[in-house]
């Protein structure tokens, strides 16, 4: 296979331009495809031979096992369990009071409540205020404020580790360029690298439950942490590290002083990413033993309660955006200043008042014990009656019919023979014309990385399940793109639309995806159709996100020149507007194609045969190198768009002049 | 919950002859809990068994085929739900590595296999035999499968060979795995409304079995060696042409170490036995009557006290 991709690798020679080589390529690729479809192709041009397929996962087992039991990291890691497992079992007596030391647990939701409250206020006034105690109002409410605590109990502990590591990686590789080298790839690999990857390793090294949960977190929510502290280190102007300098500071006190300071809001911008990818993991890390929400989640769709579920998932997004906008806030706020002499509680007043909201609360409670705790036959859950509601919209004679026409001529006509015609490319011809899309796209340097890449799925052996992957990730995108791109254009006419837009984007980002899967089966049935919308939910995020962000930062004098010129609305938007915006709307594509890359190993959930599946398979067992393998093919295929999509936008961006 | 505890503690107290056994120790017993209810709640029912001797617990979630490595390494203490057909595999397998032993079979018996809800057999009214399923194949049919029905089987990884059954004995199916059971419930759910009929993979107990009432379908009976000798079973070349057994067991897992280390509550966990009502009561405690699990755990108890009271009485 390797040599086929080598020999239509493009060089400088022969003057063609790159768009000329592209459409070589796909020549070459047309003329095995119909070859193969007339029965003249060998077998072996068609799929690699199963002889041939290294034995990858093999090898990475022997790896494993040499470097877990003979380096003896198992013994290492367990040792470190140890004292992961004592810190959260502080957390988790103080949040649900689990029978460990200190013992002073469970705090009173009410005091934690009014705390949120108090912290909202100072960051972000009244209405933030609102946000932070009503969300944990609402928890307790509800009925889920017990497994609420189970996942912040992990999550108070995971979210600093995240951002205390990244931001020590991030300055080494701010200090050490060889290290910003050796990272940057890492970091781009950890990031498209599908969870379920990551949670075995948790599992096998830091034992079922919590601790598991806790690393996987970790280590899933710390890339961006470590991208954003070299970024905003970088940006340091040299004016304020000369004053550093001049005032005598030793290094320590540089970095402790003025760079971090400076570097604040990239950094900040970091912990916010750190807090949402946490916060993303919760329903996942379920999968390893997490408790908490996500358990509980997986528990209730288990035994067919939409309703329940589904209020679990507004409580995870009200948590969510919380925390999302009290970090925002903590961003834009800058450190207050007082006048000399202010007297020490009045500069710390805040402090003081939740300090005494929360001992209030405390005390409350040893009286009142609807202050410490509400059980479940006081709660307001609506579980049966969301059910019914749920129910009653999927059995509407309109949703029925349109679900079942889509499902008849959509899925039937249109997805399962584009299925079969993907599966039906030879390999090498599959892999030339995605060398051909990177190389008409991105560049010289894009197309050998796809060819790499591609060519090792190819050696991978699971060439079919990644063809299926592709396929529903292509499907998904190219319906996601027909919806979310007129949603995001009609959006960004006014500001009004744009903002509400834009919150239901926030929300569609942070409610659980698995909550919509039920939904999804029950409206499609378990069909290609159901993944594909199920993913098409998550992948028109950012395509609408990015195409208002997009053209809403089209600088004025641009549209202004348009109407002076006399352009009607559409040629303004089509030849003004959309060309200026597209760079930032490749972006959003190239987002949408990542999240596709990660729903669809979640859609997994619903019935598939590409390599979601296979990988749910392998979190049963210990079967870490097949694990790792599957990983990396996603990986890899992803790796591929992102690079192409990326190389381009710059690109595009240099030539309209925007800059960076 | 506590005034009931103390209760229920004076009560065992009172019945348990204490100088039986070495004390138990005071190391909380860890006992995992999976995504369905029946297990949840037995396991909180023994939970608070233990508890109510004076022992300390704590639960766990886990996946329930990763458990046997868990228990096996002691990291937790026993499994409660060992179902032959589902983790008879993981079970044995882990069996084989040393660290856990067979700790006793429930009453209770575990089938599995294709079953369909009671209004299917409107469409189909031959049901339940095999043969009648496959004369009315057509009614099972969907968009996506043409003229053939469709069953539609558990999750890959089950392994429970749908597929194969349907070539041994030459069946107008198509077979379509689910994701998950979450995703086999969504499609019974869907078809409930206009009452389609459908054939899905199903087990008892269960608390499908109390949402929708239904049938297992009666393939020929499982004869020992039909997974294993093509001759067993009525297609003399081919496997899996029977049924899966219609009484598999429900066993109970313990760590080695547990024995030892808290053998009071080793002694009940040999005793203990639930039956099929018994499992369904419990899960219809959550899955219908929406308690929580540890508030089903305690009805069941303070409704049952002849059924446990004897484990922890002898």
């Amino acid at each position: 296979m390797a040599d086929v991709t080598d020999s239509y690798r493009p060089d400088r020679m022969a003057g063609f331009s790159r768009t000329q080589w592209a459409q070589v390529l796909v020549g070459v690729a047309v003329v095995l495809t119909v070859l193969q479809y007339t029965g003249l192709l060998p077998a072996a041009f068609h799929r690699l031979p199963e002889e041939l397929v290294p034995n990858f996962a093999g090898w990475l087992d022997a790896i494993f096992n040499f470097v877990k039991d003979d380096l003896g990291l198992l013994a290492l890691t367990r040792l470190l369990t140890e004292g992961l497992q004592w810190l959260l079992d502080v957390t988790a007596n103080l949040l649900f009071g689990k029978r460990r030391w200190p013992n002073i647990g469970p705090i009173p939701w009410t005091a934690v409540a009014a705390v949120a409250g108090v912290v909202g206020y100072y960051l972000g006034g009244w209405r933030m205020a609102l946000l932070g105690a009503g969300t944990f109002i609402w928890t307790a409410l509800i009925g889920q404020w017990t497994i609420a605590m189970e996942t912040m109990s992990v999550l108070v502990v995971a979210a600093p580790l995240a951002f205390f590591i990244g931001l020590g990686f991030g300055i080494l590789a701010w200090r050490k360029p060889w290290v910003n080298r050796a990272i940057k790839p890492v970091l781009s690999v950890l990031q498209t690298l599908p969870f379920f990857t990551y949670l075995l390793p948790a599992v096998i090294f830091f034992k079922v439950g919590p601790t598991a949960g806790a690393v996987a977190t970790t280590i899933y929510a710390i890339p961006p942490m470590i991208l954003m502290t070299t970024l905003g280190l970088q940006k340091v102007s040299p004016e304020v590290v000369e004053a550093g300098n001049m005032s005598g500071c030793t290094r320590w006190q540089l970095l402790r002083h003025v760079y971090l300071p400076s570097a604040r809001t990239e950094i900040l911008v970091g912990v916010n990413q750190v807090i949402m990818l946490c916060l993303a993991m919760v329903v996942l890390t379920a999968f390893i033993g997490m408790p908490g929400l996500g358990a509980k989640l997986l528990a209730m769709m288990g035994s067919f309660k939409l309703g329940r579920s589904f209020e679990i998932g507004i409580t995870i997004v009200l948590l969510a955006v919380m925390l999302d906008r009290m970090s925002k806030a903590w961003v834009v706020k800058q450190p207050e200043h007082f006048e000399k002499g202010t007297p020490w509680w009045k500069k710390h007043f805040m402090l003081l008042l939740g300090v005494g909201l929360f001992l209030f609360f405390v005390l409350l409670s040893q009286f009142v014990p609807e202050a410490q705790a509400l059980g479940r036959r006081q709660n307001f859950s609506q579980g049966k009656e969301l059910d019914n509601l749920i129910k009653g919209f999927l059995n509407i004679d309109v949703v029925k019919a349109t679900t079942g026409f889509l499902r008849a001529f959509v899925n039937v006509q249109i997805l399962i023979p584009f299925r079969n015609f993907m599966l039906s490319i030879p390999t090498p011809a599959f892999i030339l014309l995605v060398i051909a899309f990177a190389l008409w796209l991105g560049g010289k340097k894009q197309a050998v990385y796809a060819g790499v890449f591609f060519s090792l799925v190819a050696l991978s052996g699971w060439w079919d399940r990644s063809v299926i992957t592709l396929y529903s990730v292509i499907s998904a995108v190219v319906i996601a793109m027909m919806i979310g791109l007129p949603l995001g254009i009609v959006a960004a006419r006014t500001e009004k639309w744009s903002k509400r837009i834009l919150l239901v984007c926030d929300t569609a980002q942070t409610f659980p995806s698995f909550v919509y899967l039920i939904p999804a089966i029950m409206l499609f049935g378990i069909t290609d159709i159901a993944v594909i919308f199920s993913i098409l939910i998550f992948a028109m995020v950012p395509l609408t996100r990015y195409t208002i962000e997009g053209l809403r930062t089209v600088p004025v004098e641009m549209t202004e020149a348009a109407d002076m010129a006399g352009a009607t609305r559409m040629q303004k938007l089509w030849k003004v507007q959309l060309p200026l915006a597209l760079p930032t709307m490749a972006v959003g594509f190239n987002q949408a194609i990542m999240f596709a890359f990660f729903m669809v190993i979640i859609a997994a959930f619903i019935g598939t045969q590409d390599l979601g599946q296979e990988l749910q398979r392998t979190l049963a067992g210990t079967d870490m190198g097949k694990n790792f393998v599957l990983g990396i093919c996603v990986a890899l295929m992803a790796l591929t768009f992102d690079l192409t999509i990326l190389k381009w936008a710059s690109d595009q961006k240099k030539k309209l002049g925007l800059g960076d | 919950m506590n005034k009931f505890t103390t209760a229920l503690s004076a009560g065992v107290v009172a019945l348990m002859p204490m100088a039986a056994f070495a004390e138990d120790s005071s190391d909380p017993i860890v006992i995992p809990i999976h995504n369905w209810s029946s297990q949840i709640v037995m396991s909180h029912v023994v939970g608070q068994i233990f508890e109510s001797m004076g022992n300390n617990v704590e639960f766990v979630t886990t996946d329930s085929q990763a458990v046997y490595e868990s228990v096996r390494l002691g990291d937790v203490a026993l499994e409660l739900e060992v179902w032959e057909g589902a983790f008879g595999a993981s079970f044995r397998a882990a069996l084989e590595k040393g660290g856990l032993h067979d700790a006793g079979d429930h009453d209770a018996v575990t089938r599995e296999d294709w079953w369909y809800p009671m209004w299917t057999k409107d469409a189909c009214p031959g049901l339940p035999s095999w043969e009648a399923l496959n004369d009315c194949a057509a009614v099972f049919a969907t968009a996506e499968t043409g003229d053939k029905g469709r069953y539609l089987d558990g999750p890959v990884d089950w392994l429970k060979h749908g597929q194969e059954r349907v070539e041994a004995l030459g069946m107008d199916f198509v077979v379509v795995n689910a994701g998950s059971a979450a995703a086999l419930w969504a499609e019974i759910g869907a078809a409930e409304a206009d009452k389609k009929p459908v054939v899905v993979f199903n087990w008892t107990p269960n608390f499908a079995e109390a949402v929708w009432p239904g049938e297992f379908v009666e393939f020929p009976e499982w004869v020992e060696g039909c997974d294993k000798d093509p001759a067993v079973g009525p297609n003399p070349d081919a496997l899996y042409d029977c049924g899966n057994p219609a009484k598999g067991y429900l066993k109970k897992a313990a760590w080695d170490g547990m024995k030892d280390k808290w053998p009071a509550a080793y002694d009940v966990l040999t005793k203990i036995s639930f039956t099929n009502p018994q499992i369904a009561e419990m899960a219809k405690f959550v899955d219908v009557d929406e308690m929580e699990p540890e508030e089903a755990a305690e009805a069941w108890l303070e409704q049952n006290p002849e059924v446990w009271q004897g484990w922890t009485g002898s």
